[in-house]
């Protein structure tokens, strides 16, 4: 027998270490130090109810466990065998005590349907996809459902665009079948370019099969018998997982002429990307397919009645193609019962920055930002102050602590001045600087305008160069009054979702955090220590005992004072390193 | 290598891969044997997991012990990668974090051989669609 005890954060901080070591003193105290042992795990993504103590292998499940508490685990579940009822997990909405944390309803805040077979198959192997049921979906497609049922069935789950526009799928579908043409293209968008997201590189790489096997469905369902996926050539795990999928999907004939006895085929190839960011908008990621400049054109004509060589082109991204099998498996009804009423389903979020779980989650729509961040999130990182969170990439905004029970989903984002975005969560602390961040993405944005359109080429250059006045302590009330402006022109005036949401991250925090926007320019300071120009290492006198560490180890020779004496440090030749602040250790650097 | 041509070859194709994907060529008593999984997907491999996968599959083979070690994709833990799945014959999967070549033999040689937990598990904090 083993007893699990977290030592996530969450429970560290509610004394689960004097736990674990009361238990190990009841053990011994019985002579059971040999028979069971006590094993810190990581976090359960239940730090409200922490800490959390399991019995392995019986599953049973004690939730808030006080140090107190060890003696009666010890006595009654280990030593008599019958569980402590007291301290098992009260179900408020069945008004009773649970044991085995299988049944422990919200409990397990993540369901994986997306993420279903990732880190569970081998993705180079075609075979255990099979197992988990790896193209029944297709089998059943095309031997009991008609192409307008099968859109049916994707309409009715209410499955919406996880790239981040929230376009809804099945509909995208019909509008392509309805377009009439002698050939048609299925094309996967799996050109993830916002900083922080790596979902659909994750599918892409533990779960190949999934996405090809939805294509083929989508084909089906449109008329189209060419796939072609679109991927960044930075994902070579992922491009090479792909062709040994397309082949053995092949070699089984799962994909190519006449499946399924059907007279249906479809065949799937690679398109690599060059690495730009706008190639991830659907129109130029068309034109960049055709061998044309990655530049988007305006829409309408949308890709689903004019794309790809002229012929209607259904464009999804990954994580929309890869809830399609379950959806045609399960039904319309069990999706659509997941999520909220304008979101059906999940959504996979790659949990970045100052979080301690960082990773790949899985949650509901309707989830809030607070359950994501701080339960299954594991909060932040070394106990320090939630700040902000970036969603939706560089067109997306930060939320801060007002918005932390906002549900997720794609209209609350936007009215919170965020955006769903494909996924990308960037969690940031107190010590993070939010006119940096805003930088930070337009900074990227300057990078990856293609440059047709002159509010996005010029505009996001002209608010990169404002930011960078206002960093360097150089802004005045002027220029914040110019940067919203001129954030707001681009905004109306740019030719594509590139340019259109681009101020987002200025606008954003222009909103949320005018306070620190001021500080910049009227006092001249960063509240959060991060832009240089505006720092200044001044010696506490009350502090220093004139050990010289800080004179000595300053590469620029700008601290003077004599020993046991205390140092000055000169503001002029300062380079701002930090390293006086590192060395010092008497607490007698400090930053204002 | 056969094509399936209906639902009904794929159906039974399907349950004669879920007596056991990865053992079928392996053994005729695959209930017997260890099976773990090394998440390789980017994030695991430049945390070690290659390594990791390497030593696992060299040092049970040493050891006589009959594991099957396969790669897989990301588990979702990038915080505490690489990771490993393992499962004893008959028990359920455990998750264990923060595997480099320490750790995978301390689990070889207690858990794998003895059943006795080390530290660096994951609990499994997610509900599957299959359940």
């Amino acid at each position: 027998m083993h007893l699990l005890v977290c030592g996530g954060t969450g429970c560290r901080a509610s004394e689960s270490e004097a736990v674990q070591l009361n238990l190990e003193r009841e053990l011994k105290e019985h002579g059971l130090e040999n028979e069971v042992k006590v094993v810190t795990t990581g976090c359960f993504g239940f730090c409200e109810k922490g800490p959390i103590v399991k019995v392995h292998p019986d599953n049973t499940f004690y939730a808030q466990v006080k140090p107190a508490d060890a003696k009666e685990i010890v006595e009654e579940h280990v030593l008599k065998g019958r569980k402590a009822e007291r301290l098992l997990y009260f179900d408020p909405t069945r008004k009773e005590h649970i044991s085995d944390n299988k049944h422990i309803g919200f409990y397990r805040k993540q369901i994986r349907i997306a993420l279903r077979n990732c880190g569970f198959i081998d993705p180079e192997n075609i075979n255990e996809y099979l197992a988990r049921d790896g193209y029944q979906a297709l089998g059943k497609v095309l031997t009991d459902l008609s192409p307008s049922e099968t859109i049916d069935i994707i309409k009715k789950s209410g499955l919406r665009g996880r790239g981040g526009g929230g376009f809804p799928t099945g509909l995208k579908w019909e509008i392509t079948s309805k377009s009439m043409a002698d050939q048609k293209y299925v094309v996967c968008n799996a050109d993830e370019g916002d900083p922080g997201a790596f979902m659909d590189r994750s599918i892409l790489e533990g779960d190949p099969h999934a996405v090809l096997e939805a294509m083929a469905i989508c084909g089906y369902a449109i008329g189209g018998t060419k796939g072609l996926i679109y991927i960044r050539a930075e994902y070579p795990l992922a491009i090479k997982r792909l062709k040994i999928a397309i082949e053995q999907a092949r070699n089984y004939g799962l994909l190519g002429e006449n499946l399924f006895d059907s007279g249906f085929d479809f065949d799937i190839e690679l398109r690599y990307g060059a690495g730009a960011f706008v190639c991830g908008e659907e129109t130029a990621l068309i034109h960049s397919m055709e061998g044309s400049r990655g530049e988007p054109t305006f829409k309408p004509p949308f890709p689903s009645v004019e794309g790809y060589l002229g012929k209607p082109t259904n464009v999804n991204n990954v994580e929309t193609f890869a809830n399609i099998p379950p959806i045609i498996n399960k039904g319309a009804e069990w999706f659509a019962s997941i999520g909220t009423e304008r979101a059906k389903g999940t959504k996979v979020f790659a949990l970045a920055g100052k979080i301690n779980n960082v990773g790949l989650i899985e949650v509901p729509m309707g989830t809030t930002l607070r359950e994501v961040i701080f339960e299954i999130g594991g909060g932040i990182k070394d106990g320090k102050k939630f700040k902000a969170v970036q969603t939706g990439g560089p067109s997306g905004g930060c939320l801060t602590e007002k918005h932390l029970d906002t549900p997720i989903e794609y209209d609350t984002l936007i009215a919170a001045g965020s955006m769903m975005g494909s996924g990308g969560m960037i969690v940031m602390d107190e010590d993070d600087c939010m006119v940096s961040v805003a930088k930070f993405y337009l900074d990227f944005t300057v990078e990856e305008s293609c440059g047709k359109c002159s509010p996005c080429r010029i505009g996001n250059k002209r608010l990169y160069e404002m930011l960078e006045t206002i960093t360097k302590g150089e802004g005045t009330l002027e220029t914040l009054h110019k940067l919203k402006l001129l954030g707001n022109v681009i905004k109306d005036t740019s030719l594509c979702g590139l340019g259109q949401s681009s101020p987002n991250p200025v606008l954003s925090t222009m909103d949320n955090f005018w306070d620190e926007y001021m500080a910049h320019v009227e006092d001249k300071k960063c509240p959060a220590g991060v832009c240089k120009s505006l720092l200044r290492y001044v010696v506490i006198p009350e502090n220093c005992v004139g050990c010289t560490a800080c004179a000595r180890n300053c590469p620029v020779n700008c601290i003077t004072g004599e020993r046991k004496q205390v140092h000055y440090i000169d503001q002029s030749a300062c380079v701002k390193c930090g390293t006086c602040l590192e060395k010092c250790k008497f607490n007698a650097i400090e930053i204002i | 290598m056969e094509k399936i041509k209906s639902l009904a070859d794929l159906r039974k194709k399907r349950e004669e891969l879920q007596k056991n994907p990865n053992l079928m060529e392996k053994s005729n008593n695959p209930d017997q044997y260890v099976q773990i999984k090394v998440g390789m997907a980017t994030s695991g491999i430049a945390s070690g997991a290659k390594q990791v996968m390497d030593y696992l599959m060299e040092e049970l083979d040493k050891r006589g012990v009959d594991a099957v070690v396969t790669q897989t994709g990301d588990m979702g833990y990038c915080y505490a990668e690489p990771t490993i799945e393992v499962k004893r014959p008959g028990e359920d999967p455990i998750v264990f974090g923060f595997v480099n070549v320490k750790r995978a033999d301390e689990i070889i040689e207690k858990y794998i051989k003895n059943g006795e937990l080390v530290e660096g598990i994951i609990p499994v904090n997610y509900e599957s669609i299959d359940e």
